[in-house]
């Protein structure tokens, strides 16, 4: 399978009190056509930072790409000027966000925001690309599309709200889906539909959809792949049923133990103590250790992602001194 | 849409009634009465009760005060005391002045205050920043009257470039030429205002959701900033507007002595010099009117500025 999306070495920086801190660094991630990698963290481990830095959307003022590359197509979009990122973004990647509820444009109809897209990358009048829109409005589901292509997001549920801005992503037929925590928002009914649809629509396109989320349960209904984070870091990748079970991180670990499950007493469910370390104040040697039941002296070392022994001819990496040994040692 | 004009109308009734009211008692707590005003101090007390009688001042207050909402209601203001015309007579003959000078302040105030807002917010905490910023603090801190004679002094007493008399005039470059100085005056404070509520506003929308979503659609900058930036931003303009319209035409009372200029201004002073109680009570009556009427207009704008106005 030849990648898509290959994202390397890449490395976001944020300006804090007056210096450059990584908020995420050396990540590497790879998407194939028709792929859905998911990338799972808590809150602060850097997962919207790795995908508003592929689109490059992150403020100017205060945020940079200090390395890496993110070769789309075997082009650098690290390196394109703003105005040939422009004509990347919304046509070859898009993006849709965790917020359906401010993420429209308010006094725009829902129409006119499906079919400005149009009208920008392809070229197309007003009135085709709104009759496109309403196309693309029946083909997210959302009920009654001429009529809904005239009214205002304030008149959309927050389910209808995503719809609509999944039908946005996806006017251009991109090949890339960056999707971060699209189903967050939703009632737990409309999240499955919106999940389905999505995976729907993948299949259909034969994209790749790249999907953010801190929910472990929609991990296992739609990926095909996993890239854990941890404090700005990619601490294990692997096809999503090795993952779940075989994890190797102490932290994805942690992180499936503390997964409510219907099959488990709730009381057997274990919190993560502690927190992620803020971009300023990261430990020396391996960021999880402070948290990590297993920490040992050589923890105090920062670890690589690397292949960990038992793999067993699987991409299974992670970045654990420990573990490896362990193995090894097996 | 309809429903929503029918309701900011509704609306506006009671609005109008408090404002008649309290004018009549205004008008009535003011020592003396019309008839004393009329007549002097030394008038007999026969005269002035046959003037009161004339006027309707013996009748019960309750009595009076329908009398008066009905006056008022049908348009009739009466006879001004000093010069025996009719108060919608004068307020007419002067009134076109006003408007045209608050409207040109305005227009004045929206060309030059926009685009400084705008470019603020964009380079915000950089030069063009700076400048906006010490510009507009400067025209909100420089009383309209100082800056009216300043003006004066330089364009007109030094360089000669504008009149420093406005004398009424049919020729409409002299007309504008008379309009341009007291324009620019009340102009610069609008655009001062203008400024800050546009920056700010701008700031805050630049930092919304949609906003993103549109530059991950790949809308270019230019779009971005007008069609998803400023559209938004002229929501809390729009009301600043409206409510600063009020001050201007009571900025404008000052800026017409300044500028000699005929007006609504000029003509409330005289008013009051000459305790002319019928024109001062009319034109606070239609003054009044004149700024719940550009409330209702400003909720209009709102609407078509705002989608989710009307709808609620």
């Amino acid at each position: 399978m030849t990648a898509l999306l290959d994202i390397r070495g890449l490395t976001t920086e944020f300006r804090v009190n007056g210096r450059w801190h990584a908020a995420i660094q050396d990540v590497d991630l790879s998407l194939a056509a028709n792929e859905t990698l998911a990338v799972v963290g808590e809150s602060g481990s850097g997962k919207s930072v790795t995908a508003l830095s592929t689109l490059r959307l992150l403020p100017q003022a205060g945020a940079r790409i200090g390395r890496g590359e993110i070769l789309f197509e075997g082009r650098d979009l690290a390196k394109l000027s703003e105005r040939q990122m422009a004509k990347v973004r919304g046509n070859d990647i898009a993006m849709i966000f965790q917020e359906p509820m401010t993420s429209l444009n308010p006094t725009m109809t829902v129409g006119d925001q499906i079919a400005e897209v149009l009208m920008i990358h392809r070229g197309m009048s007003h009135g085709a690309a709104l009759n496109e829109a309403r196309d693309l409005l029946d083909e997210v589901r959302v009920p009654d599309p001429a009529r809904r292509v005239t009214e205002y997001p304030h008149q959309f549920s927050g389910g209808m709200r995503q719809r609509a801005m999944i039908a946005i992503a996806l006017a251009c037929r991109p090949k890339v889906l960056l999707a971060d925590e699209p189903t967050t928002a939703l009632d737990v009914t409309v999240q499955h539909q919106v999940l389905t649809l999505l995976d729907d629509l993948k299949r259909e396109r034969g994209m790749g959809v790249i999907f953010i989320t801190h929910n472990l349960g929609v991990v296992a209904q739609i990926a095909d792949r996993v890239a854990v984070m941890y404090a700005g870091e990619i601490v294990e990748t692997a096809d999503c049923t090795r993952l779940f079970a075989n994890p190797a991180h102490p932290y994805t670990e942690a992180l499936l133990r503390a997964m409510p499950r219907v099959d488990r007493r709730a009381d057997t469910l274990e919190p993560i103590p502690g927190s992620v370390p803020s971009i300023t104040g990261r430990p020396a040697g391996c960021y999880f250790a402070p948290r990590c039941g297993y920490a040992r002296p050589e923890c105090g070392h920062h670890p690589v992602l690397g292949p960990i022994s038992g793999a067993g001819g699987s991409d299974h990496q992670a970045r654990c001194i420990l573990r490896a040994k362990a193995e090894e040692a097996a | 849409m309809t429903r929503y004009i029918i309701r900011r109308l509704l609306a506006a009734i009671p609005t109008l009634l408090a404002m008649l009211t309290m004018v009549f008692v205004l008008v009535r707590l003011v020592p003396g009465d019309a008839a004393m005003a009329m007549l002097g101090d030394q008038a007999s007390e026969a005269s002035l009760s046959a003037l009161r009688a004339r006027l309707g001042l013996d009748q019960p207050i309750g009595v009076q005060y329908l009398a008066f909402l009905r006056d008022m209601l049908g348009g009739n203001f009466g006879v001004s005391m000093s010069s025996g015309r009719p108060v919608l007579e004068e307020v007419a003959r002067v009134l076109p002045y006003t408007l045209e000078l608050t409207a040109a302040s305005i227009i004045i105030g929206a060309i030059f205050g926009l685009p400084l807002g705008m470019v603020a917010a964009l380079y915000r905490n950089a030069w063009p920043d700076y400048v906006s910023r010490i510009l507009s603090l400067t025209g909100l801190s420089f009383p309209g009257f100082v800056s009216g004679i300043l003006m004066l002094l330089a364009f007109a007493v030094y360089l000669r470039w504008f009149p420093v008399m406005s004398i009424a005039s049919d020729n409409i470059v002299d007309h504008l030429r008379n309009l341009a100085l007291p324009a620019l005056n009340l102009g610069l404070i609008m655009t001062a205002y203008i400024t800050r509520v546009t920056r700010s506003s701008m700031l805050n929308v630049l930092g919304e959701d949609y906003i993103r979503t549109a530059r991950a659609k790949g809308v270019p900058p230019r779009r971005l900033i007008m069609r998803h930036g400023l559209r938004n931003a002229l929501i809390p303009v729009v009301t600043v507007v409206g409510l600063y319209f009020g001050t201007l035409i009571g900025n404008s009372v000052l800026v017409e002595l300044v500028f000699t200029r005929p007006g609504l201004g000029k003509l409330i002073l005289g008013a009051l010099q000459a305790r002319d109680y019928t024109l001062l009570q009319g034109l606070m009556v239609i003054f009044a009117s004149f700024v719940i009427l550009v409330n209702i207009l400003t909720d209009l704008i709102y609407a078509v500025v705002d989608p989710r106005v009307s709808y609620s």
